[in-house]
């Protein structure tokens, strides 16, 4: 048995229908073919499958896909949609912190949560929010590297605009 | 001093952008046409007859188009020990082991018919100890087998009996090492198709195409010729894919039966419960020394528990035996071990691979030792390092080796004097710093007869150079490493260059990735490739020119005279003149290399790498008393890696291989209760987050090694060796109590404080 769902997702709305026990996730990645949300436990325990709902990161493994009705979902995608790198993005590239890459959406996308809302993160604060991001390649290191980068580079941007 | 434009330069993986918008194409994310979803029945029992598989409700459920048993496979075994085969009919002799499969046309169809599927079994008495299961008597695990000790191996140098009573000092402990999982992001994953003239195509995880293509052909009489194994982007590997798995050939038999494709991805509990770990050990190790400081004789005796299975990995004692053998000069040395069956869960290839085992139980010692003759560990260390050029008595022909370089930066930047004189204590934290080194193959190792890789380098009308090569790139950064290699030789920027490293169909042969071998040896392959089509346009240009090869120079994008360097021709303009002409030629070089080192002989010795790669790691801890917790506050690890093709990858291998061995040593276990797995999340197998990474530093020593692609060493196994030694060791300095038992929990912690004080 299927059900319909209306799902916004970056900026766009699909209409589907997905049996009651699909994870947003799930849905994303068949449904939507959005396959830079990765799948790597299903518990909620990797962040392999961070997504935004409504600007916060949430394991999309453990949401349904119908719950996420009525929500703004951001994925990795939704990023360099124009084009051109987000600046987190062109941080984890050219800072090496980037191997298998599996985690690195994920990643991107808690980043980029924190820095909307603090905008001059510490690193201990860096910590805290990507703490329910595994990387089994980096040893982390290079991704506070990146994100403190971006954040100064979205900083001085900002300043330059003004 | 030679200049390089590309060569050390932080230039990002040809894969980063990909990755880093989502548009790279993991195995997860492969579909075909027809597509079906296979699943594998697995044996809820550690021992048990088989007497009846009943897969009639499961192939009457709509939807299902191929049940699978062992008797639909044709008998065949495969694997390292020729012990198993992809389904088990008889019995099974693990949790886990494979029964039946299934191919639906979704997921949950495929759940559906296994719980369907009714498996009648007879339970065996089953032994889960490796001592218990060398007893007479002991439950048989394989019955073809006259007991369950797969291989006995002894290796000796110099007269370690006579030693163990010259030696003034001597040290001994039992060390107990238990299981980690290499537990890459991306669980496991294949899809395999037929064509219809019955060749197959697998998209596969795996580390080592070629060989797969002959394992696959081993386990089920397909023609290796008739397979094609395309590698998509592989999320993380760390030693996962470097023997072939079960579910390997099962996904090919139930697409065969299904005459539609099967993708087969394993969830991440059966990740956890069947995928292979890393060798639980035991290991009784003796070590002496003369109060003058020499190190004089090891002694150890190791039994390793392969599981049900024996792989590849079992021959992680070949490792564990080098490091004991020839990490530092020792004259006196013996390792026996005796790998065994048991019905514990099967392991396999993990990073290191038997060295952070080797390495906790020699650096560990080191320290006692150093202890007992009153000597700093330091210095005692530096007495014993092994030195550039020397061969050991096992055979190891040192060529660079910067270890005391290692070492002293390494103590240098963790404050070493400074600290170790007055360990810090503020109530209940205690503060503590500990060091280890290690010592690695770096050119490659020769485990099977071949240690080679083959490169193709081709050349467009437009100048873009094709680079197809052997190499398989699970994260760590062949890619880039190959290109910035051909792109330095041929004088022209990375971006221009493509890199294929995905088919078998396409690549030239490789044994694959492992032995932290891709840099040295597909970067000197790349570098011979690269050569011949540099020759091929100087020849041109020579014409062009008017002045000989000699004379000429490959710079930014130019063939130009090196004298007069405003005479020159672009590149693309050269590869021009050479197709288009009567009697034209197409440009294009191909290499080969394959190292000079040589296959261990039956006593264990010989040169098995053309260099050996070498570091220490110090690390300062702090040690809450009250709770037993250890919290890692610095690392700094230095490493002889050759020359460092790319420093941000090589730092990116060493700081992602310290958090592993932080991992090994803190935190990581797979708990193992009669055989069954209990932790089946990274959360419960507390897998390192980012607040358990500490601040690590990275400090890159440069030998320039004379076999090495411009002077490069292998690197991407030695970050995680010395860690847990380096973390014991810090550990007693803070503490004064020693945990000789993997990974250090507070409860051990506290049970080792108590007892001390009782
Ligand atoms: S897949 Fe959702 S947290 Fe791991
Ligand atoms: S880069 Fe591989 S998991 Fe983070």
């Amino acid at each position: 048995m299927k059900y319909p769902l209306t799902l916004k997702v970056n900026g766009e709305t699909y209409r589907l229908e997905v049996k009651p026990h699909r994870s947003l996730l799930e849905v994303l990645r068949d449904e939507l073919d959005l396959t830079g949300t990765n799948d790597g436990c299903r518990t909620g325990n990797c962040g392999a499958c961070t997504v935004l709902l409504d600007g916060a990161p949430i394991p999309s493994c453990l949401m349904l896909a119908l719950d996420a009705e009525g929500h703004e979902i951001t994925t990795i995608e939704a990023l360099s949609a124009g084009g051109e790198l987000h600046p987190l993005q062109r941080a984890f590239v050219q800072r090496g912190a980037i191997q298998c890459g599996y985690c690195t959406p994920g990643m991107i996308l808690s980043a980029y949560a924190l820095l909307r809302e603090n905008p001059h993160p510490t690193e201990a604060e860096v910590r805290r929010a990507l703490v329910g991001n595994l990387c089994r390649c980096t040893g982390y290191v290079k991704i506070i590297e990146a994100v403190l980068a971006a954040a100064e580079e979205m900083a001085s941007a900002e300043v330059g605009s003004r | 001093m030679r200049t390089f434009s590309i060569i050390g330069k932080r230039i990002p993986k040809p894969d980063a952008i990909p990755k880093a918008t989502g548009q790279i194409i993991y195995g997860h994310d492969v579909k075909v046409p027809r597509m079906l979803y296979g699943k594998i029945l697995r044996s809820p029992l550690p021992h048990a007859r088989i007497l009846h598989i009943d897969t009639s409700r499961a192939e009457r459920l709509p939807g299902v188009k191929a049940v699978i048993t062992a008797k639909d496979l044709p008998p065949r075994r495969f694997g390292y020990g020729r012990d198993r085969t992809p389904l088990k009919g008889d019995k099974v002799r693990r949790c886990g082991d494979e029964v039946a499969a299934v191919a639906a046309i979704d997921e949950d169809i495929a759940e559906e018919a296994l719980e369907l599927i009714r498996v009648e079994y007879d339970p065996l008495p089953a032994v889960f100890d490796p001592q218990a299961a060398l007893q007479p008597g002991a439950p048989l695990i394989h019955e073809d087998r006259q007991s369950n000790l797969f291989r006995h191996q002894e290796y000796v140098h110099g007269e370690p009996d006579r030693a163990l009573e010259e030696a003034d000092v001597i040290v001994e402990d039992e060390f107990d090492l238990g299981y980690v999982q290499p537990a890459p992001l991306e669980t496991s994953f294949c899809l395999a198709a037929f064509d219809a003239s019955g060749k197959l195509t697998i998209w596969s995880t795996t580390q080592i195409p070629f060989l797969l293509q002959k394992d696959l052909s081993e386990a089920l009489g397909i023609p290796g010729r008739d397979i094609r194994v395309i590698q998509t982007a592989i999320g993380g590997s760390f030693g996962r894919g470097l023997d072939m798995y079960s579910f390997e050939p099962i996904c090919v038999w139930l697409a065969r039966k299904a005459g539609r494709p099967v993708r087969l991805a394993f969830t991440r509990q059966e990740e956890f419960a069947v995928s292979e770990a890393r060798q639980s050990m035991r290991i009784w190790a003796r070590a002496g020394a003369m109060r003058d400081g020499r190190l004089w004789v090891r002694d150890a005796k190791v039994l390793l528990d392969n599981g049900a299975y024996v792989s590849w990995g079992t021959v992680t004692t070949l490792v564990l035996m080098e490091t004991i053998g020839s990490l530092y000069r020792v004259p006196h040395a013996r390792v026996v071990y005796d790998s065994v069956y048991t019905n514990n869960p099967i392991t396999g290839a993990v990073r290191g691979f038997g060295n952070p085992q080797g390495t906790f139980v020699v650096e560990v010692q080191m320290d006692r030792l150093a202890e007992a003759i009153g000597m700093d560990p330091l210095e005692f260390r530096l007495r014993n390092a092994n030195r550039p050029f020397e061969e050991t008595p096992q055979g190891i022909k040192i060529t660079t080796c910067g270890l005391t370089e290692c070492l002293e930066e390494a103590a240098r930047r963790i404050g070493w004097s400074e600290k170790r004189a007055a360990p810090a204590r503020h109530g209940v934290i205690a503060r503590g710093v500990g060091i280890a080194a290690t010592m690695n193959v770096g050119g490659g190792a020769r485990i099977y007869r071949s240690d080679g890789c083959g490169c193709i380098v081709k050349v467009d009308d437009f100048g873009r150079v094709t680079v197809l090569t052997g190499a398989t790139e699970i994260g760590q950064g062949s890619d880039v490493v190959v290109v910035q290699i051909v792109a330095e030789e041929l004088g022209i920027r990375p971006e221009e260059i493509t890199i294929v490293n995905d088919d078998t169909a396409v690549t030239p042969w490789d044994v694959g990735v492992h032995a932290s071998r891709t840099t040295f040896i597909a970067g000197n392959a790349a570098l011979r490739a690269a050569r011949q089509v540099k020759a091929q346009i100087l020849e041109t240009a020579e014409e062009l020119l008017g002045a000989s090869a000699a004379e000429l120079e490959l710079r930014d994008g130019y063939v130009r005279i090196r004298e007069t360097p405003e005479q020159r021709i672009p590149f693309d303009k050269v590869v021009r003149a050479r197709h288009f002409r009567q009697g034209g030629q197409v440009i294009i070089g191909h290499g080969w290399y394959d190292p000079h080192n040589e296959m261990l002989g039956p006593d264990g010795k010989g040169n098995i790498s053309a260099t050996y790669g070498f570091g220490a790691q110090a690390v300062e801890v702090e040690v809450d008393v009250e709770t037993g917790k250890v919290r890692p506050l610095r690392v700094v690890s230095a490493h002889d890696v050759g020359r460092a093709i790319n420093p941000m990858y090589v730092e990116g291998q060493i700081e992602g291989g310290t958090v592993m061995g932080l991992g090994y040593a803190l935190s990581e276990h797979l708990q193992v209760h009669e055989g069954r797995v209990l932790n089946l999340t990274p959360f419960d197998y507390r897998m390192p987050t980012i607040m358990d990474a500490p601040p690590i530093e990275t400090v890159i020593i440069e030998t320039d090694d004379p076999e090495g692609p411009f002077g490069a060493k292998g690197v991407g196994e030695m970050g995680t060796n010395p860690t847990a030694a380096a973390v014991a060791n810090a550990i007693y300095n803070a503490i004064g109590v020693r945990i000789n038992s993997l990974p250090i929990t507070p409860e051990k912690v506290l049970r080792a404080l108590r007892e001390r004080s009782s």
